[in-house]
């Protein structure tokens, strides 16, 4: 065991006291973080440091011996990053122990200016090294939440809503990729199912640019959809994107194109056998809903 | 041996599919069904597959084809209640099935069947009118 490490373990309780004055004094988010809870971090993490098996070295971090502390970290840092702290506020963790492990080197070897260095470097090393790994799990915690955010959005934005009995449309915004496409898919299809209806409308006003993989897509959803028995129509084509499929020569003959949802609604409604009719006012005015004009 | 039933109602052959399909089931039934279409003299057949979970190129092929002999055969062919899985997995297999009429459920497809059927009756009943006129 190296020598600074026995100095923390037989300085523990004042190391511990010192830097816990200095998490409190630094600039920190009270906000988000109370006292107590820091307290337990800091008497945790140290005591991970203090409590290592005899043969482990700090030179390797990566070592066994080291994996509850890094674990410990790591947690923290996850944990830190969904709560809101910055990547250096979380850093400053770690690295405020380092002036409290200062004050113990000077005490034990300040005589000796060799070994005080060496000390010195060697703490300096150790804890830049521990800082490093705390950034790296706050900024997979961060990469998780957006992993996660991202798996959210996905669900949010294909929302498969019924427009009539039997008929449900699909409004499509944002850019198509493949992974998108493919939930898009699903649901359109699971839709269909479950309301048993015989018309899906796919509206692509939201959609903002049309390329030749979003158009196969499209042509693999509204084949799927003719299998399983309903009929697809493809509504809220823009004069620009009209132009793009023309141009690289993408074959939409097959499908039934509208421009507006309004369009492919009343084609739908027209298959299906029924109609809209202006109400005479007179009547209307009697029969409608009771908010009226 | 493992057969799939072929059931009648009146003009209409009905086959439900409840078990996976092998390749040799399926050709089984593409024997049997065409046989039983000249039998009972069949106007319409609706296979429902609601059931099938699992789909390979060879099966969508022969439903193709089955349905191809039956029109040969002068009866049409609806398939009904696909799954989402079973259709995504054909569309990615790259087959479309151009030639299949399909339906959401069986009652849709008798719908369908019914209409088609009953168009023909009647348009060949006009063409033997004008013939004798």
């Amino acid at each position: 065991m190296s020598k600074f490490l026995e100095a923390i373990q037989a300085n523990r309780k004042s190391i511990l006291q010192d830097w816990t004055q200095r998490l409190k004094s630094v600039d920190r988010r009270r906000d988000l973080l109370d006292d107590r809870e820091l307290d337990t971090d800091a008497k945790n993490v140290l005591s991970a440091i203090a409590d290592v098996p005899a043969e482990t070295t700090p030179d390797d971090i990566n070592a066994a011996g080291w994996q509850p502390l890094k674990e410990l970290l790591a947690n923290l840092s996850v944990l830190r990053a969904a709560k809101g702290f910055t990547p250096s506020e979380t850093a400053i963790f770690v690295l405020s122990l380092k002036p409290s492990l200062f004050t113990v080197a000077r005490q034990q070897w300040g005589k000796d200016a060799g070994e005080l260095f060496l000390e010195i470097s060697a703490i300096n090393d150790f804890l830049d090294k521990l800082a490093l790994h705390t950034t790296d799990s706050y900024i997979h915690g961060r990469d998780q939440v957006i992993a996660r955010q991202q798996e959210e959005m996905l669900e949010l934005s294909t929302p498969v809503v019924t427009l009539w009995d039997g008929i449900v449309a699909l409004p499509l915004i944002g850019t198509l990729d493949s992974a998108r496409t493919q939930v898009v898919m699903e649901s359109l299809l699971q839709a269909i199912v479950q309301t048993n209806s015989r018309f899906a409308i796919i509206d692509i006003t939201g959609v903002p640019t049309v390329d030749t993989l979003v158009a196969q897509h499209l042509l693999k959803t509204i084949t799927a959809a003719r299998l399983m028995g309903a009929e697809c129509i493809l509504s809220g084509i823009r004069p620009q994107i009209a132009q793009t499929i023309v141009h690289l020569g993408i074959n939409l003959e097959d499908v039934i194109t509208k421009s507006k949802l309004a369009d492919a609604f009343r084609l739908a409604l027209e298959r299906s056998g029924r109609k809209v009719v202006r109400v005479d006012k007179s009547n209307g005015a009697n029969t409608m809903s009771p908010r009226g004009v | 041996m493992e057969r799939i039933p072929i059931l009648r109602m009146g003009n209409y052959l009905l086959v439900t599919i409840q078990v996976d399909m092998h390749d040799k089931l399926a050709l089984t039934l593409q024997d049997d069904l065409t046989n039983r279409i000249i039998e009972a003299n069949a106007k319409g057949v609706l296979i429902d597959i609601s059931s099938l979970e699992i789909v390979d190129s060879f099966i969508g092929r022969t439903l193709a084809n089955i349905a191809s002999m039956a029109r040969v055969l002068d009866a049409e062919t609806v398939v009904v209640g696909m799954q989402p899985a079973v259709a995504i997995t054909l569309v990615e297999l790259g087959m479309s099935l151009p030639g299949i009429r399909t339906a959401l459920n069986v009652e849709s497809g008798m719908e369908y069947l019914r209409e088609t059927v009953a168009d023909h009756e009647e348009s060949d009943g006009y063409i033997g009118d004008s013939t004798e006129d």
